[in-house]
């Protein structure tokens, strides 16, 4: 009798396991159902919240424009399963995860390069197709046949910066990045590496995470004499350091990578007198109907006004994510189907025109064959940005 | 209740093997035959934390020392296991920064060209250990000074030494060894889950066994009262220094199981934060309570990385509100773990452990408790009410008394006769005489 | 240029670092002194006073938006020791840590959520970012309010707990517990005059902190909070003016470190200096030797 019961019991725990199993199996795509399903991996919170955030309006602004799309000729309702991989990696995988549970299609993100390293892997081991929409490094694609991404990379970005700094008379740089983060530490590297090619000094720090004081590291800079401050590190550094170099009368230009291009170091820099100088995807003005469409968007949507900042000055990262979610409904519209290694296989030869930030093909590896990067500055009195030039590698 | 049954000895381990073996091909099913990914990662992670949670709980629960250092001795092994397990190939992009590094071989590889697939396990299991040992070996050396150190004090120097430690993987100097600020990655890893959970279940068994045999008895004594524990005659440092030792040798295989399962590590997540988390879920389980421990990663984990996270997204169990925005699923954890740490300070298990026939008498008992549940919490509020009363009395009546004394004052009587005082003895002594 | 003027820039900003760490280090000293407990949350109620100044600067004076500052960090921490404190007093030590670790979570989910987890800028106050400059160095006028602010709020507390009778108790309590309650001290009492003063100088620390370093986030308090401790170590816990100059010291030189390019290290460098000193002389620099009683 107890032995019964005691084996009763263990069946039930089995049992228990198996409707855990079985309660959420992977099915594919389904054809005859009316919906597609879209990945966004991106982060909500921790360092990249802001830039994760002003990443997916982008994605959500173009579901609102193009909820539908055609696939063989049958119309199918998108829609975007939106998870938050927190900038840590140690939750990007579990984050990754829920999202192929969830049958999504494609992933899209993310902002930041080391998530995407991270949640790599997992979705190798799916065959899961993704889009890195402004993950530069380049580890994020080298190793993973199933990563593309429509931005440019870290080598090509950290050697328009150092051509930049040189054609306009800087000899010494000072280098900024953040202890931990390879976002920061890997663009500095290349950065250095084409600055001395070109003949310049490179004076390199790295700050610890958390940390908000850069009166320290500042002060090194003007004490090492450098004629530019390169610092490419997240929004959340950038406030305080654009802070800190008006406080102490900098006296040099801050030089940064795609992060700063964003709204609330414009903010921070208005009505001080930094000079902030921005490699970037998109300059507002590129496309007047995505502006326009997306702002008045955004002045609706109190929501989306929150997560950009508060203001609806456009960052590129937005214009980034709406490109991405088109390529994604081109890949559906490819392979013919939304079934995620159809849409993996159609990836490699798509064409897409007709973009915000420029018409996207992949190379072999699966980067984007960009080949030129705006230039931005800050206008200190306005607190807005204005375009200098197109700045190619060469 | 007398009918409680107790089961011969032989009956408890088949039961046992059974169920573990239950659990093992189940796991391993589930994994080889594409199961729901999220139940996967959640088994995967969830054995990991279990493990790290109780070799905390056997610190800070059966030993008694605060201590806040889990999550840089997880570093540790994290990166020892990694750095040893990178292809060949590969350290060419890993260390891109770092010209290939310093270190150009993987054990595994090495093993597995000489004696094939049990090779290719030897190599995943030999640094693992090795991670355990080296962790360890800092263990020691840190416990030296710091296990001399009083509760709180332990806690934050803990604390303190698992920062410099993270610090200290992100130094560029050590780049050609550690990747300094970048990911490591590539290195190898299992393939099913069943191998995070065999290996987390051996070590917890292991922690069981510590804590039953005489080392186990004198970690609580120490916990229980270290001064008694002490002129018991059990070596204080010695037994203190064995504990931190031990609990950080399994941190060290939780720290390569967790790089293993992320399948890229960086020291960033390692911080503080991780630590806190790690005690939460010892916390919840019950602080002495391995069972406790390892019940408490696997809901920890599912509910934070899986169950909740609806609550992010704006739909959770069909319930649709705008409150539900990113950052909620982390709210309402944290306004649960309050609620367990002051309403239920005792977690899910308190001090019990698992056992066969606890947990059959449970089910029989099961259906008596329930019937006699709302007699139970009738007689429950009863008292309650009984002693909100008995207070509401006392202080009624303590405020006539203050009245009666102070009118029996106001008449000029003496409320009480004063003690004698003596010239010698000072009664209240003033700062600075 | 002189070592003095080099160096100069990182003393100035060790100076206010120092001063406003040790404006959060006088409440974990206090609280430290009279519960024995390294109240984690102490932090998070810093963080939150500034993120409060942020919503409250857009709709009220500046005037109004700090003393409501104030009262909110004093109101928020009496609250946090009622509910989460004085339950578990009787409990084990390591309970009511935990409750504090709890808490100090609990703070950082909630402004996670309230925020979104973006970063907040702090709100313009003209007098205190106004730029000045003091022979090489240049910096903001916050930098040299802090340290005097600092003296002055130490010197009338340390005054309150000499001279007056509600600091007579809490000297009392925080030698003898027990004895001091039973010589009829009102122990709470005391205790919630301690969390009002470490939290109302903790308001007064994240104005003049943010104004200097205006990012604020979920964390912001986290590792301020670590390094105002470990400053009320160094100085002896318990100890107010131990407090202050470990608060200093600290801040002075995490800044000449960085100055040195160590700049990897700047953080742990703190911890370095916890260790240290609670291995060669674990009381602090003033502290009083404390006696385990069976």
């Amino acid at each position: 009798m107890k032995k019964v019961l005691a084996l009763m019991v263990t069946l039930a725990m089995v049992l228990v396991f198996c409707v855990g199993c079985g309660g959420g199996s992977t099915a594919a795509w389904d054809p005859e159902g009316d919906t597609v399903t879209i990945g966004v991996f991106e982060p909500a919170s921790g360092d990249n919240g802001a830039g994760g955030k002003q990443e997916t309006l982008g994605v959500q602004y173009a579901n609102k424009v193009q909820p539908t799309v055609e696939i063989n000729g049958k119309e199918y309702n998108v829609k975007l399963e939106i998870v938050d991989n927190e900038s840590d990696n140690s939750k990007a995988v579990t984050a990754v995860q829920n999202l192929i549970s969830k049958n999504v299609s494609i992933v899209l993100g993310s902002y930041g390069s080391s998530v995407s390293i991270a949640a790599a892997d997992a979705l190798a081991e799916a065959n899961m197709p993704a889009v890195g929409i402004t993950c530069t490094n380049p580890q994020v694609t080298a190793d993973c046949e199933q990563y593309f991404r429509i931005c440019f990379l870290d080598p090509f970005q950290g050697t328009v910066l150092a051509n930049y700094a040189w054609e306009n008379g800087m000899k010494k740089a000072y280098c900024l990045s953040k202890l931990g983060d390879d976002y920061s530490a890997g663009l500095v590297n290349y950065f250095k590496e084409a600055f001395t090619a070109l003949g310049g000094e490179v004076v390199e720090e790295q700050f610890p995470d958390k940390n908000t004081d850069f009166t320290s590291y500042v002060a090194n800079a003007k004490k090492s004499g450098c004629d530019v401050f390169f610092s490419p590190v997240s929004i959340e550094a950038a406030v305080n350091i654009v802070d800190q170099a008006q406080a102490q009368d900098l006296g040099m230009p801050i030089l940064a990578g795609d992060t700063w291009d964003s709204n609330m170091v414009t903010a921070a820099a208005k009505g001080t007198n930094v000079e902030v100088i921005v490699t970037t995807f998109y300059q507002e003005g590129g496309n007047p109907d995505f502006d326009n469409g997306i702002k008045s968007w955004m002045e609706e949507d109190s929501d989306a006004l929150t997560n950009n900042g508060g203001n609806t000055d456009l960052a590129a990262v937005t214009a980034m994510g709406y490109d991405a979610y088109f390529v994604a409904l081109e890949a559906f519209k490819a392979a013919g189907t939304a079934d995620p290694s159809a849409v993996l296989a159609a990836l490699p030869s798509l064409e897409v025109n007709g973009l915000v930030c420029g018409d996207v093909t992949f190379n072999e590896t699966g980067d984007a064959n960009k080949t030129e990067a705006f230039v931005k500055k800050c206008n200190n009195e306005k607190g807005a940005w204005e375009f200098l030039k197109k700045q190619a590698a060469k | 209740m007398n009918n409680n049954i107790t089961l011969k000895k032989q009956t408890k381990t088949i039961l046992s093997i059974a169920a573990i073996a239950a659990i093992l091909v189940l796991v391993y099913l589930t994994d080889d035959m594409g199961g729901n990914p999220m139940l996967i990662t959640v088994i995967e992670k969830g054995a990991v934390y279990a493990l790290v949670a109780a070799s905390m709980n056997l610190l800070n629960g059966f030993t008694g020392l605060f201590s806040l250092g889990q999550a840089g001795f997880m570093l540790i092994g994290a990166y020892s296991y990694a750095i040893f397990t990178i292809p060949k190939n590969s350290h060419a992009a890993v260390y891109q920064y770092f010209d290939g590094g310093a270190i150009q071989w993987s054990i595994v590889e090495i093993l597995e060209s000489k004696m094939g697939i049990f090779g290719h396990y030897l190599g995943m299991l030999i640094p693992m250990i090795f991670a355990g040992l080296f962790v360890a070996l800092i263990a020691y050396l840190i416990g030296i000074p710091v296990l001399r150190l009083k509760s709180d004090y332990l806690a934050i120097a803990t604390l303190g030494f698992a920062e410099i430690l993270r610090a200290f993987f992100q130094w560029n100097t050590l780049g050609p060894i550690t990747n300094a600020s970048n990911v490591l990655r590539k290195y190898t890893v299992y393939n099913n889950a069943v191998f995070p959970v065999i290996i987390a279940g051996l070590c917890i068994a292991f922690i069981v066994l510590l804590i039953n045999s005489t080392y186990g008895r004198a970690f609580r004594a120490i916990r229980d009262d270290e001064i008694a524990a002490e002129a018991m005659g059990v070596n204080l440092f010695k037994h203190k220094e064995l504990a931190f030792v031990i609990s950080s040798f399994f941190a060290g295989i939780g720290g390569a199981l967790l790089a293993m399962f992320q399948t890229t590590i960086n020291a960033t997540p390692f911080a503080t934060t991780m630590t806190y988390e790690i005690l939460l879920m010892v916390v919840i389980g019950g602080i002495g309570s391995i069972t406790g421990s390892v019940i408490a990663a696997f809901l920890f984990t599912a509910c934070s990385e899986w169950w909740l996270r609806g609550l992010d997204s704006g739909t959770w169990l069909g319930i649709t509100s705008p409150l539900f925005r990113a950052g909620f699923r982390k709210v309402v954890f944290a306004v649960i773990i309050m609620l367990i740490v002051l309403f239920a300070a005792q977690g899910i298990m308190g001090t019990k452990e698992f056992s066969w026939d606890g947990f059959i008498n449970w089910f029989r008992n099961l259906p008596a408790n329930l019937k006699a549940w709302p007699e139970k919490h009738k007689a429950k509020s009863e008292a309650k009410k009984n002693e909100k009363a008995a207070v509401k009395a006392a202080k009624i009546k303590a405020k006539e008394d203050k009245k009666n004394s102070e009118a029996k004052r106001a008449s000029g009587e003496k409320l009480f006769t004063p003690l004698e005082t003596f010239d010698h003895v000072v009664v209240f002594d003033k700062e600075g005489k | 240029m002189g070592i003095l003027q080099t160096w100069l820039p990182y003393i100035l900003a060790g100076i206010a670092v120092g001063g406003q760490y040790a404006l959060i280090a006088i409440g974990y000293t206090m609280v430290y002194g009279i519960l024995r407990l390294i109240n984690f949350a102490h932090g998070d109620v810093f963080m939150w006073s500034g993120l409060l100044m942020i919503y409250l600067i857009t709709v009220l004076p500046l005037w109004l938006a700090i003393i409501i500052v104030i009262a909110f960090a004093i109101v928020l921490g009496t609250t946090i020791e009622k509910v989460a404190y004085r339950p578990l007093r009787s409990a084990p030590r390591m309970s009511i840590m935990i409750s504090a670790i709890g808490v100090s979570y609990f703070l950082q989910n909630i402004a996670l959520y309230v925020t979104g987890g973006l970063t907040k800028t702090y709100p313009n106050i003209g007098f205190l970012q106004k730029t000045v400059k003091i022979g090489s160095a240049t910096t903001k006028m916050v930098t040299l309010i802090t340290p005097i602010l600092t003296i002055v709020l130490v010197v009338l507390l340390v005054l309150l707990i000499k001279k007056t009778k509600i600091g007579m108790a809490m000297r009392a309590v925080s030698r003898d517990f027990e004895t001091s309650s039973l010589m009829g001290i009102d122990i709470n009492r005391v205790i919630t005059v301690t969390f009002v003063i470490g939290c109302g100088l903790a308001a007064i620390g994240s104005v003049l902190y943010f104004s200097n370093y205006t990012g604020i986030n979920p964390m912001s308090g986290a590792m301020p909070g670590l390094k105002a401790f470990v400053a009320a170590v160094f100085g002896g816990i318990g100890s107010v003016p131990g407090a202050v100059v470990g608060a200093f010291v600290i801040g002075i030189c995490e800044n000449l470190i960085k100055g040195a390019g160590w700049t990897t290290f700047s953080d742990a460098f703190t911890f370095v200096l916890l260790i240290i000193i609670l291995m060669v002389k674990p009381t602090g620099l003033f502290g009083e030797k404390n006696i385990d009683k069976v």
